[in-house]
């Protein structure tokens, strides 16, 4: 450091200038329009890749998607999805007998909606869910559907605004 | 040997045999659908096609012999090329629904599309649909699926001897289908499952089940018969999900028999029990291992208390483990008793004492394919051992070897017999005397031999037609089946079946009952044989004798008596009259049920480890792929248990190999003083009466295939089950135009039958199965039978 450099830096320290510049970015913050939202009344825009709760959706006509080819199975990297298939009793179609995701298990990396060859298994955008029993955090067959059936709307939405991109 | 060179690397050939053959030897992936190294060459898929310098065109490597000098590239632009376009047009018509199909993850075509495919296709019109059909329980077909390379019909005409597919149709109408519509027969149909390349071929109980790469393979032994096929176990999360061969040249090729493939469903069964259970005041009670095992110790040790350990008695079913058969036999032994055995089925043990160590093929056997001429004495042997049946036919077919038969039924075989002779019961003994007497015309030393036994004797033209065609086979052998163990003189039948041999120059061998008849001998599980085969000083009863009711208490190992002893009724008297039974099984089967006091539930043989020795002598380890259902146990850890609350010695094993080391160990030390011929008594005349002939159905032969609910319905063609006779006998009984018929045996129930009139029956005989419930409760095998008019 030369003799120059020395003197700048002296007089900075003792005009207490870095706290001048950091104070300057405070006050201009204090005067601009506010970020801040009250939720949960107000919420922040949501991509419509957002990977969210999972869910199970139908066909239109009421029809489960699912032909459990198990491929998000063997995608999952967190081994948090597990099937079992056979044949259904009524028309011999594919069909699965049990399909669980594992919460606490899953990472959201959304390979399982990426592998799917018939848009069955989604991640909704739905962020904020909770557990209070141990057990709640698996994910059955039963609760995705239901999700799906109840977020169909925005699903299919969120599906179409990304389509392009695609 | 010739020199090609593929892909630049030089390698030597067989002459006269095909590129793809030298390839895959070589390591060298050349992509293929009709080829199979077991079938015929088609070449009709031309996925094959390489390029051969000097050669206009690409050549299908699988139709292309090799020369020497040969240039092949496998992988060049122009090969590449054909592939590319020969893998679109198979897609042209293959509906591309991966995801619901079973072959997904295990398909070629998905396989060669990625390898080999393009990645786009030029066709955009509609795709061809084709309707399923219907084949039965087992297989599952999805015909839009199928891309026409004619392996399943090749195996059906080829293997299998049954062509049950064919191509009708041509060109875009071309279709794999039957001719008529109807459920597959052949008893090794399940291997076109592994065959067909795509999914249009898939295992039914398996449909939808499970992906390829969730499944772990595990190696192990089929225990359905003496072969020993070897066997992948696929399982998933502690569930046998499916069962496919694994290749073993000398054995199962690449083949399975149906029964081995699809008897895991019977181990999945409901009925399966996973608790000990006791029966207290008439009733069945779940219990604790320790109550289970201290109830059928201080049972076992209260009538040996009582009436010695002379009234204790084992039984265990032919196809238990050498390793069960050891602990079993020291664990009777030990507490004095030699009443031990496992030959349920047979009836005749005068000749006990002259058997060799183990019941033996004779030959190897991969040389069944290689005889010349070969006589099956009373064998069903496409339905005992299906692929020793898939070998033979090769003789014949391949070979033109004589195949020749003496039976009690005639059996449809799937390969043609050049002499056939079909006699009830004991005439069989005449037959094989005849060819004896046929045989030994000019051998002075036989004569002095057999002089009493064939002293009446003169051979048929028939006896002398097989006589001289056993003799003209460079390679002949004398087969003698399962199913003619259990006749009541099966004794004079091994001597002459020896005789024959000896005199024709063939090798003589027999198909034993169950899947380690071997492994039993050899391990002692006999009255009269140590382990090893070293003689008993006090011979025990056989099961003949215990299953009169000799017994006070009978110990069962993976034994159902009314299903699988020779006379169901007797057994089940026996059963009823003795005061303790002790069943370790998998099941509680209705015979136990009523009579039985305890039962420890044991593992099924994919829970099992253990060691089969098969009719070849080969020693073959089957390590457990799963837990044993719920709190099962194997049974060699329930005997060792057993061993233990008797505080007897020599029952410290921790593992299945040190309980396998010890009987090894003993094996290699017992003497064995190879036995002299057993000379049979002088031949009687059968007696004219309406015998019985008893035959165990294919999928009846043991515990757990009787409970594989689909093996069991893909019977459903067959004749049902009934009291089954010839016209001439139905009119001599004057019973032929009733549908129903009332059975009677001796020492039995009189049961009602329905009457099937059946050509294939001989005069004087009535076929009825034995091992299902319809008969349970009925006598002998072979004994006599009163045929009666149903009243009202």
């Amino acid at each position: 450091m030369n003799l120059f450099e020395k003197i700048k830096h002296n007089v900075k320290s003792f005009l207490l200038w870095e706290l001048l510049v950091g104070m300057s970015l405070t006050g201009r913050y204090f005067f601009r329009k506010k970020i801040t939202i009250m939720y949960p009344e107000e919420k922040t825009p949501v991509s419509a890749r957002f990977r969210g709760l999972h869910a199970l959706r139908r066909y239109p006509s009421g029809e489960e998607r699912c032909i459990a080819c198990k491929l998000c199975e063997a995608v999952c990297p967190a081994l948090a999805i597990t099937i079992e298939a056979e044949p259904r009793k009524e028309d011999g179609s594919r069909r699965t007998t049990l399909y669980e995701i594992d919460l606490f298990k899953c990472i959201y990396c959304g390979f399982c909606e990426e592998s799917c060859p018939v848009d069955s298994i989604v991640e909704t955008n739905l962020s904020n869910y909770h557990f209070e029993h141990r057990g709640e955090n698996i994910m059955t067959k039963q609760k995705l559907l239901a999700i799906g059936d109840k977020y169909e709307e925005s699903i299919a939405r969120d599906r179409a605004n990304d389509a392009p991109f695609r | 040997m010739v020199e090609i060179e593929i892909d630049g690397k030089k390698i030597q050939a067989e002459n006269g045999e095909m590129l793809i053959k030298a390839a895959d030897d070589n390591g060298i992936t050349i992509p293929r659908y009709c080829y199979h190294k077991k079938l015929s060459i088609a070449a009709n898929c031309r996925m094959c096609l390489v390029e051969v310098e000097k050669a206009p065109k690409p050549l299908p490597a699988c139709a292309t012999p090799v020369a020497d000098g040969m240039k092949v590239f496998t992988r060049s632009p122009s090969a590449l090329n054909a592939q590319r376009s020969v893998m679109e047009f198979l897609l042209i018509n293959h509906p591309l629904d991966c995801p619901i199909c079973d072959q997904g993850g295990q398909c070629e075509l998905q396989d060669l599309a990625v390898g080999f495919g393009g990645d786009r296709s030029l066709y955009d019109e509609g795709k061809r649909a084709v309707a399923n059909e219907n084949v039965g329980p087992l297989v599952e077909t999805r015909m839009t699926r199928c891309i026409h390379c004619s392996r399943c019909i090749r195996f059906g005409d080829e293997i299998a001897g049954l062509r049950e597919f064919g191509m009708v149709h041509r060109g875009e109408h071309a279709k794999v289908a039957t001719y008529v519509k109807h459920s597959l027969r052949s008893e090794v149909a399940g291997n076109i499952i592994d065959l067909c390349p795509v999914g249009a071929l898939t295992s039914k109980p398996f449909l939808y089940r499970g992906r390829a790469w969730e499944l772990d393979a595990h190696e192990a032994i089929a225990p359905h018969d003496c072969l020993g096929s070897n066997i992948y176990v696929h399982t998933r999360r502690n569930q046998v999900m499916r069962v496919v061969p694994r290749e073993n040249e000398s054995i199962n090729e690449t083949w399975l028999a149906d029964r081995d493939r699809f008897s895991y469903l019977g181990a999945n069964n409901d009925e399966r029990v996973g608790k000990p259970m006791i029966k207290r005041e008439g009733q069945w009670h779940e219990a604790t291992w320790i109550e289970a095992l201290e109830f059928a110790a201080n049972g076992l040790e209260g009538v040996r208390k009582q009436h010695g350990a002379e009234a204790l008695g084992a039984l265990a079913s032919a196809s238990c483990t050498v390793e069960e058969y050891f602990l079993l036999q020291q664990l009777m032994r030990s507490l004095g008793s030699h009443n031990i055995d496992h030959r349920l089925r047979e009836t005749d043990f005068s000749d006990q004492k002259h058997l060799p160590l183990f019941p033996s093929l004779g030959m190897q056997i991969e040389d069944l394919e290689n005889l010349n001429s070969f006589l099956l004495i009373g064998s069903n042997i496409q339905r005992e051992q299906p692929l020793a049946g898939v070998r033979l036919r090769k003789a014949v077919v391949k070979n033109q070897a004589k195949a020749m038969s003496v039976n009690f039924l005639d059996h449809t075989v799937n390969f043609p017999l050049s002499e056939k002779l079909v006699v009830a019961g004991d005439a069989l003994l005449f037959e094989l005397a005849g060819i004896v007497k046929a045989l030994i015309a000019d051998q002075k030393e036989l004569q002095d031999q057999t002089e009493q036994l064939l002293k009446s004797m003169q051979p048929t033209a028939e006896q002398q037609a097989i006589a001289d065609k056993l003799k003209q086979g460079e390679k002949s052998a004398i087969i003698l089946g399962a199913f003619v163990q259990q006749h009541p003189e099966a004794a004079t039948i091994r001597a002459l079946a020896q005789l024959i041999a000896q005199a024709s120059g063939s090798s003589c061998g027999v198909m034993s009952l169950g899947a380690n008849s071997a492994g039993a001998y050899v391990a002692g599980m006999l009255p009269h044989r140590l382990a090893g085969g070293a003689v008993a000083e006090k011979p025990g009863l056989d099961a003949g004798a215990m299953l009169t009711g000799a017994c006070r208490s009978l110990l069962l190992l993976n034994v159902e008596p009314a299903y699988d002893a020779a006379n169901s009724a007797l057994a089940e008297q026996a059963l009823a009259k003795a005061d303790f039974v002790v069943s370790l099984a998998p099941y509680l089967s209705n015979d136990v049920r009523e009579h039985g006091d305890v039962l420890l539930p044991i593992a099924t043989f994919a829970e099992n480890t253990g060691t089969y020795i098969n009719v070849e002598g080969v020693w073959q380890t089957s390590r457990a792929a799963i837990k044993p259902f719920q709190e099962c146990r194997p049974a060699w850890k329930v005997l060792r248990v057993l061993g233990n609350i008797f505080k007897l010695d020599g029952f410290e094993y921790v593992c299945a190999q040190d309980v396998l080391n010890k009987a090894q160990e003993v094996i290699d030390a017992a003497n064995f003083v190879e036995p002299q011929w057993f000379c049979p008594a002088p031949i009687a005349l059968p007696k004219a009466k309406t015998q019985r002939i008893a035959e165990w159905p294919i999928y009846s032969v043991d515990n757990v295939v009787r409970r594989a609910v689909a093996l069991q319905e893909s019977l459903h063609y067959e004749q049902p089950y009934g009291a089954r006779m010839n016209q001439a006998t139905a009119n001599k009984l004057s019973i032929a135009g009733d549908s129903e018929v009332m059975v009677e045996q001796a020492n039995a129930a009189s049961i009602c039958l329905p009457l099937k009139i059946d050509a294939t029956v001989p005069d004087n005989a009535v076929a009825i199965e034995a091992g299902i419930e319809a008969t349970r409760g009925l006598g002998g095998a072979f004994e006599n039978i009163t045929i009666t008019k149903r009243v009202g």
